[in-house]
């Protein structure tokens, strides 16, 4: 009872959010100076054709009354018209949406297995120079963001090693069998390893500029939970009963350890997914960050509306979900 | 025992240390900048294009790192890409504590209603992609100092209210309040005389996070090609530039990004340290 009321109140306060977001983004981007319609004609365009334009984008009603058209459309599934490419806004972004998705979790899971394997590391040698090399990676690996690990990523592997592709998703000269937008996913299903790994190759530069400074986070916290929990007497009781230093971390400590940091990827991986938006462009991959900036420069007002919400609403659903896993894994928050 | 403190102690010295100098010298040849240049940053010599660094084959000892493919003068752009990357950090980090700070200590003080709808803004700003909301402000401001500063400032004021906020309620528990209460001191007064002294030496080492934030957000807007001009001379600009022609002229991308990586590390290094410096457990 306390748990659906717990949800329903967080569902309330999401909305509000997701509905201030709107409101933000529309009014900001409403006092953009230069206008969308005459970006569109071609030059020597007459007054009437633009004003025909205007008025058949709805933009020349009031803010308010825009507003509420909007906002009527979009609780029906319906985001508008993107001005610059002429299509409904909600195909478009969703046909984006997979490209960031899989980019982001791929990013994750880098992350999750340097991260962790930094900590363990590090925790298994305490008090030795190897920690203290993971202490000083940690630390260069928050400090730098993900922009500019792309850049030295670039220089390193793309121009002086060039073993990765630094532009693009998937090679041109590929023929696609693909009918969703998940190529990942969808290659492994159709066993298709060739378009797979393809991908990969692609995809694993932007994910790992993406993943350094969170696997910097994982292990700087892992670690630092580890280590307290190697004192707790229960650890120790483990020792005196004779396992191995590597089955009383990986068996005893890490299940105890491992809670705090699974809150913690969850947060940081709405900062991942935010990210995406200027390593896309870096590497120019046709995902909805990139399109956001081409969206921005073309003064699409609508098709950028659609992109930040839907960037809100994943968001806002990620925070959700990991308050929900963090309740469900509490004992004591679950028998509360 | 002693001995691990001595250590612990030695290192924070030695990351504020280096940190510290680093960023010394790079505000002084900012500063300095137009005096110790050896060329004009806008100058262009087409005949003296992608020349590469001086101990490369080639090179022309009159430009130390090279020129780009206008045949601007590397080094030069460097120097006078610090003043605008400094400029920024300053006062975009000024202005970000500042107005981040005060809400977050309103929030942390008053709580009630004032603590509600600022915790509800933040969470709405957490709601945006901060790249996409940096350049949909530039889109609104137009391209300039100014705007990137004030987009700096719209972002990321969450970054200090946040903390803040959670450090004003800590410090508000504590007993040196409750007494100064009794007392009958102010409200006012106790904010600004009890808790903001208080509260202060996070606010300084997150300030030197937020610079280093700052900098890396007008690189990140240059590359856009949405900060200054195409023409002046800034970082991201000429990593932007750089990137197109990596495969003739590595350098033209490589020192700049080394210089940015080197001063963003020693802002956030040099704001850690300082944090340490401050926490009672570890002093």
């Amino acid at each position: 009872m306390k748990l659906l009321r717990a949800i329903l109140v967080r569902l309330m306060t999401m909305s509000v959010t997701l509905i201030g977001a709107a409101v933000v983004v529309f009014f900001v981007i409403r006092v953009v100076p230069g206008n969308p319609i005459a970006m569109m004609l071609p030059p020597g365009a007459t007054e009437d054709d633009i004003a025909r334009l205007t008025a058949l984008y709805g933009l020349d009603k009031s803010i308010i009354e825009q507003f509420w058209i909007w906002l009527s459309g979009v609780v029906q599934g319906d985001f508008g018209t993107s001005i610059s490419l002429r299509q409904p806004v909600m195909p478009l972004v969703l046909g984006r949406l997979p490209a960031t998705l899989e980019l982001a979790i791929f990013a994750l899971v880098i992350a999750v297995v340097i991260g962790g394997a930094l900590a363990l590391t590090g925790v298994r040698h305490r008090e030795t120079r190897t920690e203290t090399a993971v202490d000083v990676a940690n630390g260069v690996g928050l400090s730098i963001p993900d922009f500019l690990w792309a850049l030295i990523l670039i220089v390193l592997f793309g121009v002086l090693m060039p073993v990765f592709h630094i532009s693009g998703r998937i090679s041109p000269s590929l023929d696609l069998p693909f009918v969703t937008q998940f190529y990942v996913f969808e290659s492994v299903a159709r066993l298709r390893f060739d378009l797979w790994w393809d991908l990969l190759k692609h995809m694993f530069m932007p994910a790992l500029a993406l993943a350094i400074p969170l696997a910097a986070i994982i292990s700087q916290l892992l670690k630092q939970s580890l280590k307290e929990t190697m004192h707790l007497d229960y650890v120790t009781l483990a020792r005196t009963k004779g396992y191995g230093e590597n089955h009383v971390i990986l068996s005893e400590a890490l299940p105890n350890a491992v809670l705090p940091t699974l809150t913690l990827i969850g947060v940081q991986f709405t900062f991942l997914i935010g990210g995406t938006v200027i390593i896309e462009r870096l590497f120019s991959y046709e995902g909805l960050g990139n399109m956001a900036i081409d969206a921005v420069i073309n003064r699409d007002l609508p098709l950028i509306q659609g992109i930040v919400i839907v960037f809100a609403l994943l968001f806002t659903l990620i925070n959700l979900a990991v308050d929900m896993m963090y309740a469900l894994l509490n004992p004591r928050l679950r028998h509360a | 025992m002693l001995d691990g403190r001595g250590s612990v102690k030695r290192k924070l010295g030695a990351r504020l240390w280096l940190s510290g100098t680093w960023l010394g010298i790079m505000a002084v040849l900012a500063l300095f900048a137009p005096l110790i240049s050896p060329h004009d940053p806008l100058a262009q010599d087409l005949f003296a294009g992608r020349l590469p660094p001086f101990w490369v084959a080639g090179a022309d000892p009159a430009y130390l790192l090279g020129t780009d493919s206008l045949g601007r003068d590397v080094l030069t752009r460097i120097l006078h890409g610090a003043r605008i990357a400094f400029s920024v950090a300053l006062v975009a980090g000024l202005a970000t504590a500042f107005v981040g700070s005060l809400l977050g200590l309103l929030a942390g003080y008053m709580r009630g209603w004032v603590d509600v709808v600022i915790s509800r803004l933040v969470e709405i700003w957490m709601a945006f992609p901060p790249v996409l909301f940096a350049i949909l402000l530039i889109a609104v401001l137009g391209t300039g100092l100014t705007s990137i500063i004030i987009a700096i400032v719209v972002i990321d004021w969450t970054r200090f209210c946040r903390v803040v906020r959670a450090e004003a309620m800590n410090q508000s528990a504590m007993d040196y309040v409750s007494s100064a209460i009794v007392a009958g001191r102010p409200r006012r007064d106790i904010l600004w005389r009890e808790i903001l002294p208080n509260v202060l030496p996070t606010m300084v080492a997150l300030l030197t996070l937020e610079m280093g934030i700052a900098v890396i957000v007008e690189a990140i807007l240059s590359f856009v090609n949405l900060s200054i001009s195409t023409d002046a001379p800034t970082w991201g600009g000429m990593i932007a530039e750089g990137r197109t022609s990596i495969h003739q002229a590595w350098w033209v991308l490589a020192f700049p990004l080394g210089v940015l990586f080197l001063t963003v590390l020693s802002f956030s290094q040099f704001g850690e340290g300082l944090k340490d410096r401050f926490d009672p457990v570890l002093r």
